[in-house]
């Protein structure tokens, strides 16, 4: 039994007010996007531009917390420039480490700035040590971000023998896809997390009062329908309600969150580095709520992780943020699977 | 190998749990039919075991002695140890080329052997390309979302000794998941799906609310209901540069299919083709990503003035 270590508490940051949040509740490590398709939330009035970049990494900087920028989709034929010059500018502001998927971009990144740390994104889809030791081996990646499909006892493995640190998914919004795998965004609307950085874009989004109820759609495909007094949430593809052999039911994923709190002994104990917090596209009081809670939670567990015990009222007000107000441990806990 | 100006015809691992009798006569169909390069293995699921490792290079042996170049494609989610074990047989046969589906496949394989990079490596760009290739590559299969102009431009700067191979027919493989769809929807755990997927050979159909066939559930994957169909831009890829084009398997009328995407190869006119094709579809045709539309949408190509 090794002693326990740090756990790095990564936060998102949609926008510069929900970063100075994040630094000011707690994180040790916030991640952003610029505002165009070289990351995946590339949504309407999130992100960075270089002055508000700029002004984050000397926010989090002087408070000796680190900065990472998400550059995290593929870059697409006939505008590689966009990602080579977004690579450019987060390696001139002095991020602590950039986020990447796609081999193309690492190889730039590698060859025009040796000295930059990369991280393997979860867009990268390596969910064994074999294929992030490749990622080690030919970009000498620092971190890689699993994707949420692993058991515990898998997470366990591959941190074991992955030649580098491991990140994982605490909180947040739940991909029950292989993220980089999934193509059901663009096969219905035409864009998704890939090439374009959306997943279920809003402006795909139809919402319509009929005789059965309230119904949404994404580009004319029907993706559920609400009962007066349902609450009806956002029609991210996987979590709608669908027909399979008569019976009506999520037949892809409920609409809930992710919530791992209740497994950080774990997590520290297999030797976890960081632990990622979903929701850039959030507002600062959700990132304000999970950063406190979380930096609560995980300094009581490195002080004393024996005698941890999750809080009745640290999982009430995660629930209450959380999509559904459900939450799961996701793939972490077999039954899921 | 030289294709000349000729295009290759593939067809791509079987993506359902089918019965070991079912396969073996798709095999023994698949052997007579004019195919040029066939791969075998299950890229989809490590529960499925109507075919063991030993199976598919029996099968594998057979098909080669038929003619076919053979190449073993390796699983898509790799999740433990034991799917890393498979991976490493199969990579190790000795015989038969790999296509790797994930970067443990291309971890295992680059400089051992020269190997295929399958469409789920994410190659979106020619920076990406040339650096799969270096590592060993001999052909890439595009990802499927892509278009038809970011496939021309990156063509335009493709390294040599790589070829092309693209998705051409069949229901795409939309995503992937550690939960197994199948199951749930019979509300079985997982690990022990009492193989749920055996009955639905060619998955099981995921309607909208309003009765829309939308998707199809396939175990772990989730595939398009809707089924690409490229045959009309045969001419198209030919001139681009494109070096085979790949159909994916379906349970029903896979020999016409193949019969089709022959004979439009050998240049027999676009309407008889089309006669041929249409009715061995199991589905609605969809070619949107290649015109740089959503997946499932369909889009007419006009006879040319």
């Amino acid at each position: 039994m090794t002693a326990p270590k740090r756990i790095e508490l990564v936060c998102p940051a949609g926008t510069l007010p929900a970063l100075k949040t994040a630094i000011d509740h707690g994180a040790d490590c916030v991640y952003f996007g610029f505002r165009n398709d070289t990351n995946a939330r590339n949504f309407g009035g999130l992100n960075f531009d270089a002055k508000a970049a700029a002004e984050g990494v000397r926010y989090a900087q002087l408070r000796g917390r680190k900065v990472l920028v998400a550059l995290n989709t593929y870059a697409q034929p006939g505008a590689f420039e966009r990602w080579t010059r977004a690579l450019d500018l987060a390696a001139d502001l002095g991020v602590d480490a950039v986020i990447l998927a796609d081999p193309g971009l690492m190889r730039y990144a590698v060859e025009r700035h040796p000295d930059l740390r990369l991280h393997l994104s979860v867009q990268g889809s390596a969910t064994t040590y074999e294929a992030i030791n490749f990622y080690v081996r030919h970009f000498a990646i620092k971190r890689a971000v699993l994707p949420r499909v692993l058991s515990l006892a898998q997470v366990e493995h591959v941190v074991g023998s992955a030649q580098t640190e491991i990140e994982v998914f605490g909180f947040g919004s739940l991909c029950v896809m292989v993220e980089g795998r999934c193509a059901l965004s663009s096969y219905t609307t035409g864009e998704g997390p890939n090439t374009v950085g959306v997943c279920s874009p809003a402006k795909a989004v139809r919402w319509q009062d009929t005789a059965d109820g309230l119904e949404v759609r994404l580009n004319e495909v029907l993706i559920d329908r609400f009962a007066t007094g349902d609450k009806a949430g956002y029609p991210t593809l996987c979590k709608g309600r669908y027909v399979v052999r008569d019976d009506t039911h999520y037949a892809i994923e409920e609409p809930t969150s992710l919530n791992t709190l209740e497994l950080l002994p774990q997590l520290l104990q297999m030797g976890v580095a960081a632990v990622k917090i979903e929701g850039r596209q959030r507002s600062p009081a959700y990132v304000a709520a999970v950063t406190r809670i979380w930096r609560a939670a995980i300094d009581a567990c490195t002080a004393a992780p024996s005698r941890f015990a999750v809080r009745d009222a640290w999982m009430g007000e995660l629930a209450n943020l959380s999509e559904g107000r459900q939450t799961t441990l996701g793939a972490y806990h077999r039954p899921w699977r | 190998m030289a294709l000349g100006n000729a295009m290759q015809l593939t067809l791509g691992p079987v993506p359902y749990y089918w019965p070991k009798a079912r396969l073996d006569a798709f095999h023994e169909a698949i052997a007579a039919a004019p195919i040029d390069r066939v791969y075998l293995g299950e890229a989809i699921c490590s529960r499925r075991h109507e075919y063991r490792s030993a199976d598919w290079l029996e099968a594998a042996a057979r098909l080669a002695d038929a003619g076919k170049e053979v190449v073993l494609s390796s699983q898509v989610l790799m999740e433990s140890e034991s799917d890393l074990r498979a991976l490493r047989r199969f990579a190790a046969n000795g015989r038969f080329m790999l296509e790797a589906n994930d970067m443990s496949a291309v971890h295992t394989i680059a400089g051992r052997a020269p190997f295929v990079a399958g469409a789920h490596l994410n190659i979106y760009n020619a920076e990406a390309l040339a650096f799969i290739a270096a590592l060993g590559a001999e052909r890439w299969v595009p990802p499927f979302e892509m278009t038809r102009d970011s496939l021309a431009s990156i063509l335009a700067q493709k390294p040599a000794g790589v070829a092309t191979e693209v998705f051409a027919y069949g229901r795409l493989p939309l995503a992937f998941s550690a939960r197994c769809f199948t199951a749930r929807h019979y509300d079985l755990p997982k690990d022990d799906c009492r193989f749920a997927c055996l009955d639905h050979p060619e998955g099981l159909v995921v309607a909208t609310r309003e009765r829309e066939s939308f998707l199809v559930l396939n175990g772990i994957q989730t595939q398009s209901y809707r089924v690409l169909n490229l045959v009309d831009a045969l001419p198209e890829m030919r001139e681009l540069g494109v070096d085979a084009v790949r159909l994916s398997p379906q349970p029903e009328r896979m020999d016409e299919v193949i019969a089709a995407f022959r004979a439009a190869l050998d240049g027999a006119a676009s309407d008889a083709v089309a006669a041929t094709l249409a009715p061995a579809l199991p589905a609605a045709p969809c070619n949107g990503y290649w015109h740089g539309r959503p997946g499932l949408d369909y889009v007419m190509r006009h006879a040319a003035a």
